[in-house]
């Protein structure tokens, strides 16, 4: 949707952290990024890839780490894990799912030298 | 262009260009070239990264505290990681110093959306965000909904990519507009709006009309501090678009089904419509209205009034 927004954050968050911690470099940037967070990865590990050039991050190994989508079954009023967004609720087979979790883009951890 | 700000091609009318602005205070690292071809390959941050970061103060806002070949000496000489910032190891992550920072990537525009929202809730005024496709007929709802509400003190700010057509189009109707373009962007950040709040300084206990960029994908991420979205679909767009692009339905506390005077015509089946809805967002509220024929106007006029009347009644204790 908007990967390259979202690369200006990364790379923001990494020079806030370059000015409190003074690092030379990350050399391995771990993002989580909830299934429903309507984050294309291709286009991120991209948009990155351009966004960091020049940065104290260029080059580093990003590594994204799937978070799952959670919803709250309006039928049964059980928590669920859900793959797809359209899924219908595991335990009950009903359609009204109102999602509660997966949505996440964090910056988890960077290795830094 | 920093997309995140809009800075560079983003303009707020009356602003010119956003950079530079009072609270402007996330540095921008655009604009300057950090192609200055001194060669050095995609490896280079292990161990002898620090050689190469001269280069880079050139006032952009990361340069000038480079000094970090007196602190972090390079790899394995700074293994201690409970003195270090990350107090953790983690299998896999070796050598190096890891920095836990469990941030959200748009932890900028949620801290810009935040301030919005404090200011907001200082005034009392109820700020709604209007998202839709294109074509949805948000202007022409917005018009006619200024109209209705007669004199009620109200102010809007107008997304869009290029041009004032929409600000011109609000301002007919005599009410306080401005016109954000985004440039490049796909939608307003919480950024731009903060500056065209500083420009349009809304009244106490009045209503904030942001009309963000037509665009059902990204605007769902972006908090821009509003009190609820409100998503608009015409009946000419199809009873599956909330199910092609759940998030923005999902996002949004209220949805109007708009043009529901063309439903017959488009042979769309407003319950449908409906289902879909409830189905991305079982929690929903729901309006059928047309901007043309005024159906449905005065239960949205309604909800409008309670939210502002729930946002400017002084907090009740407990």
């Amino acid at each position: 949707m908007h990967e390259m927004s979202l690369a200006e954050g990364v790379r923001g968050v990494i020079e806030d952290q370059q000015r409190r911690h003074g690092f030379a470099a990350v050399t391995r940037l771990r993002l989580e990024i909830g299934r429903f967070a309507g984050v294309e990865k291709p286009a991120l590990d991209f948009a990155l890839e351009v966004v960091l050039r020049g940065s104290v991050a260029e080059g580093a190994v990003v590594e994204m780490i799937d978070l799952p989508g959670q919803a709250l079954c309006f039928d049964c009023m059980g928590r669920v894990e859900i793959d797809d967004r359209l899924a219908p609720c595991p335990d009950c087979g009903g359609g009204r799912l109102m999602p509660e979790g997966g949505d996440e883009m964090r910056i988890k951890d960077m290795e830094v030298a | 262009m920093c997309t995140v700000c809009g800075c560079g091609t983003a303009s707020v009318e009356g602003h010119g260009q956003a950079q530079g602005h009072a609270h402007h205070h996330h540095d921008h690292d655009h604009g300057h070239d950090h192609d200055h071809g001194h060669g050095h390959s995609h490896g280079h941050g292990h161990g002898h990264g620090h050689d190469h970061h001269h280069g880079h103060d050139h006032g952009c806002g990361c340069g000038g505290h480079h000094h970090h070949h007196d602190r972090a000496p390079g790899a394995g000489a700074d293994v201690h990681y409970g003195t270090g910032a990350a107090g953790t190891s983690v299998p896999g992550m070796s050598q190096s110093r890891l920095i836990e920072v469990e941030t959200a990537i748009l932890s900028k525009n949620d801290e810009f959306a935040r301030q919005n929202r404090r200011l907001l809730g200082v005034l009392g005024a109820f700020a709604v965000n209007l998202v839709s496709s294109p074509g949805s007929g948000k202007t022409t709802l917005l018009c006619r909904t200024i109209r209705d509400l007669h004199d009620a003190p109200l102010a809007v700010i107008e997304g869009d990519q290029q041009t004032a057509l929409d600000a011109e189009r609000i301002r007919a109707t005599g009410a306080r507009a401005l016109q954000v373009n985004t440039g490049k962007g796909c939608h307003l950040d919480a950024h731009m709006v903060g500056h065209a709040i500083d420009s349009l300084r809304p009244r106490p206990e009045s209503l904030l009309f942001i009309e963000n960029v037509g665009n059902l994908v990204c605007p769902a991420a972006f908090d821009l501090g509003e009190d609820a979205k409100v998503a608009i679909l015409s009946v000419t767009e199809g009873e599956d678009k909330p199910l092609k692009y759940p998030d923005m339905f999902t996002a949004a506390k209220l949805a109007l089904i708009n043009k529901v005077d063309l439903a017959s015509a488009c042979d769309a089946d407003l319950d449908a419509y409906e289902a879909a809805l409830r189905r991305v967002n079982p929690a929903i509220e729901i309006l059928r209205v047309s901007a043309r024929t005024g159906e449905g106007m005065a239960q949205w006029l309604d909800w409008l009034r309670a939210g502002l009347a729930a946002k400017a009644r002084p907090q009740a204790a407990e």
